[in-house]
């Protein structure tokens, strides 16, 4: 009997509210004191198609999603075929007998338990809607689990209107009775609550920690056009915005986006966007202006994978160079990755906070499996990282010498920054290059003058991010192999750690934070002390290996990419590694 | 009060004698006076083309942005800080062309603003090629046999889009346009003036005198401007008789009215500092 330690995948047609029921039972199991990992594959379409939800939970930190499923919920005979080899032996199909026929055969395997339930039956007894089909199978779910069916109902009471709530767990006891009564304890998964249960500790996606960030640094105005996978950051602060007093916006398009946050930016609002690949190029010509008029939006860039329009609701990296080099000619910015929610959270405050300080763009970049999975991770510090908005002048009038200058040489490159509305001051800024008034200039020595100011910026962004964790180590200091990456394959990376880990293999791990500006020294000074190095990455030439090389003439030894669409899995990962080492 | 002599700045001007844009200048300049708007409560935001350098020669606050987007970075700086008067200037090239995709979206959105739109009918600064609003037949660089398809109406889009107000002046008479202007910006709401302004140097056809000929003023035949499809009429008339002034001019809620949250501060005064977020990570639990 396994307790405590679980990897459930429901299935079904894209609108059946799979994605509802996976995150309704990985709740569940939060409330019972487990840690969660939820993550969801869905495509292009709003009928029909084949969506899962995967949920892992352990009485143990789960970084990402497992390679096997232990307890498959099939709304449709599909899934049981499409999902049947990553079933372990001994694995349970919760599935409605009655709509679907499926045999050993089919399965091509006899060590599967199928546990048939008239989730039909049920749903039409209780005259609710077909979609509350899953619902029955949740209930069925936690009766094998030998779970507790309060710690569902709970999640329901909370997630729905208290009417539908109270037909949804009708509906979950009915398909827990059934199955208590057919099934017993027939299945080889046990889930109990654990002395955690109770602990607050919080469960969302990546895209929702961005929001939280935002929202906790100020961010006052939120510009944005849809685009999966970026969007549910939209769909998270439009709620929001009474409650904060903020600006939530959907603009025609990217490029009004952009434009519309720099202005925010401009008039001394802390404002963000955010987007994909081909929205980020909508931006690119924004994202410049934002350089040359030292302007300080925050530009989140949810990749997934290309050229083009790629796989829509597929996960990549493919974008970092892109992110570091967007737009023509040349000016700071700072590209940070965070890895997990927790990192999505804290990092957005700290582009913030490096936004204004150094009156550049700031560009967070994600990707769909971080955005859109859940993660768990205790309640954010609020206060551990505090506001800093630099050389802005908050008095309502400037009373400094002479006139004011926005675009002002000092020793720094960074200008004190009044906001339009301020006494005294004129704020003027440009696209074009500028004097220090802002006033359009073609001159040669001005113009060197002026792109020196800018990169000055940059020497003192990359002194103040010394004190910033650009990079973070995980494992022991002497190790077999380090693993280096960056965004998302944090998750994967880690699990694959511990599956090692238990197989006598050492290897320790360098996850690069801040991509932009590059923490040469800190990344070398690891990499010198690395036995081998193996990059991991979720794209065809890893870049990540490229920008290496040219920050530190460094050759990485081995290379593992993953350009499919789907995240790495911790199993197939750790194989991976092994076979290069 | 702000005088002329406040909004002089020490840049030299570097458009052609004899600009149309002269007259923009400075009947911009006459309407902040005649409005009593100090320098430091106005913002001109302009794009790219000759227009665009309206930033260098008044002595406001500014931002001089990038081809086709004086509308959406207006909007910015209007949402964030709606204390300030915000007025964009744009080229015929930059908003009917470049920044086309913005044009109906900032009628029917309705954000307190002004766009005085610079329409010499031409691409002046890359010198001499068609834009949207040239003449059909219009020979230019990139058109050398003519200009094929007929020319954009933005007074008639600005009106289907839901604009509460909708001009069009006249650079070649100043006062006339100075008044539009002092209109467009009292008006609470998306406030659009398209302004013939010749360019002496690449519009062989549509002159002053072209102009002269043919401009007649909607207020001196007792036009309604509260009616929308009168206003409609208008603004499709073309060819010996052309209309300025202001074709329809009635208020709706700005977008800023809908948002009840912000009724007693700007964003701008909105604290950054301990936003606590506690009530939506609970909902996390």
């Amino acid at each position: 009997m396994i307790t405590n330690k679980i990897s459930l995948l429901v299935g079904g047609e894209a609108g059946a509210g799979i994605t509802r029921s996976g995150f309704l039972f990985a709740k569940t199991c939060l409330r019972g004191g487990l840690y969660v990992f939820g993550a969801n594959d869905y495509q292009s379409l709003i009928r029909g198609g084949h969506n899962f939800y995967t949920v892992r939970a352990d009485r143990e930190m789960v970084y990402s999603q497992a390679d096997t499923v232990d307890l498959l919920l099939a709304l449709n005979k599909e899934t049981i075929l499409f999902h049947k080899d990553e079933l372990v032996s001994g694995a349970g199909v919760i599935y409605d007998g009655d709509q679907i026929s499926i045999t050993d055969e089919e399965l091509g395997r006899g060590d599967i338990k199928l546990y048939p339930v008239p989730l039909r039956s049920i749903v039409k007894e209780l005259e609710g809607p077909q979609i509350m089909e899953n619902t029955v199978a949740l209930g069925a779910a936690i009766a094998l689990l030998d779970y507790e069916l309060e710690l569902l109902d709970s999640v329901l009471r909370d997630t729905f209107s208290p009417k539908t709530a109270e037909q949804n767990m009708e509906a979950a006891k009915q398909g827990y009775d059934y199955t208590r009564e057919h099934y017993g304890n027939s299945f080889g998964y046990r889930l109990k609550k654990t002395v955690s249960a109770g602990k607050k500790r919080i469960f969302l996606t990546g895209n929702e920690a961005i929001g939280l960030g935002a929202i906790n640094a100020g961010c006052k105005l939120y510009a944005a056009y849809p685009m999966t996978p970026a969007t549910s950051i939209l769909h998270f602060l439009a709620p929001l915005d009474r409650q904060h007093k903020m600006v939530v916006i959907q603009t025609e398009n990217e490029i009004a986006a952009v434009n519309m946050v720099a202005g925010a930016s401009y008039a001394g609002v802390r404002s963000m966007t955010a987007t994909s690949g081909g929205g980020f190029c909508l931006m690119s010509e924004g994202l410049g202006m934002t350089g040359m008029t030292e302007t300080s939006p925050v530009i989140v860039l949810v990749q997934r994978p290309g050229p083009s329009t790629g796989l829509p609701t597929y996960t990549a990296q493919g974008d970092l160079r892109f992110a570091i080099h967007a737009s023509q000619g040349e000016f700071p910015r700072v590209v940070i990755a965070p890895g997990n929610v927790e990192e999505s959270f804290c990092m957005t405050i700290e582009a913030f906070n490096l936004a204004e300080k150094f009156q550049i763009p700031a560009l967070i970049i994600s990707d769909k499996y971080l955005a859109e999975s859940h993660g768990t991770a205790e309640p954010f510090d609020q206060s551990r990282i505090g506001i800093d908005r630099g050389k802005l002048i908050t008095e309502t009038e400037y009373t400094g010498e002479g006139e004011y200058k926005r675009h002002k040489f000092t020793e720094d490159g960074i200008s004190p920054r009044a906001i339009p509305g301020t006494k005294g001051a004129i704020v003027r800024t440009n696209a074009d290059e500028h004097n220090e008034l802002g006033y359009t200039t073609e001159d040669p020595v001005l113009t060197t003058k002026m792109t020196d100011k800018r990169f000055k910026k940059l020497d003192a962004l990359n002194k103040e991010l010394e004190n910033y964790e650009t990079v973070k180590f995980y494992g022991p200091a002497k190790a077999d192999a380090t693993i280096i990456g960056w965004g998302s394959t944090k998750g994967p990376i880690r699990e694959a750690m511990k599956i090692l880990g238990k197989e006598g293999i050492t290897v320790n791990y360098l996850q690069i934070v801040y991509l932009h500006p590059f923490p040469a020294d800190k990344v070398q000074r690891i990499l010198q002390s690395a036995k081998k190095t193996i990059v991991v990455e979720n794209n065809k030439t890893s870049m990540l290996s490229s920008l290496i090389r040219e920050r530190l003439l460094t050759t990485v030894d081995h290379k593992i990419l993953k350009y499919d669409g789907r995240p790495f899995n911790p199993e197939a990962l750790s194989q991976s590694i092994k076979e290069v080492l | 009060m702000v005088t002329l002599d406040d909004l002089k700045t020490p840049k030299t001007n570097t458009w052609c004698p004899g600009c149309g844009n002269f007259g923009i200048l400075m009947a911009f300049k006459k309407a902040l006076i005649e409005l009593g708007i100090e320098r430091e409560e106005a913002v001109l935001v302009s794009g790219i083309g000759c227009h665009g350098k309206m930033v260098n020669y008044v002595n406001i606050n500014g931002f001089h942005g990038i081809h086709g987007r004086v509308l959406p970075l207006a909007q910015g700086i209007k949402l964030a800080n709606p204390e300030l008067k915000v007025v964009g200037f744009a080229g015929d090239a930059d908003q009917y062309n470049e920044g086309w995709g913005h044009f109906a979206h900032a009628a029917r959105t309705n954000i307190d603003m002004t766009l005085i739109v610079h329409d010499n009918m031409v691409l002046g600064l890359t010198t001499g090629q068609a834009t949207s609003t040239s003449q059909q037949g219009f020979k230019s660089k990139s058109t050398p046999f003519g200009v094929i398809p007929p020319m954009l109406n933005p007074v008639a889009h600005a009106l289907v889009s839901d604009g509460t107000f909708v001009a069009r002046g006249f650079s070649g008479d100043m006062f006339h346009l100075k008044n539009l202007i002092v209109e467009a910006i009292k008006h609470r709401g998306f406030a659009f003036i398209d302004v013939f302004q010749p360019c002496v140097t690449f519009n062989y056809l549509n002159t002053y005198d072209w102009f002269r000929q043919r401009v007649y003023k909607l207020e001196d035949e007792g036009h309604d401007v509260t009616d929308r499809k009168k206003a409609l009429e208008k603004a499709l008339e073309w060819g010996d008789r052309i209309p300025i002034g202001i074709f329809y001019n009635k208020e709706r809620p700005t977008y800023y009215d809908n948002l009840p949250h912000l009724k007693d501060a700007p964003l701008t005064k909105v604290p950054t500092e301990n936003v606590d977020v506690t009530s939506t990570l609970n909902e996390m639990m």
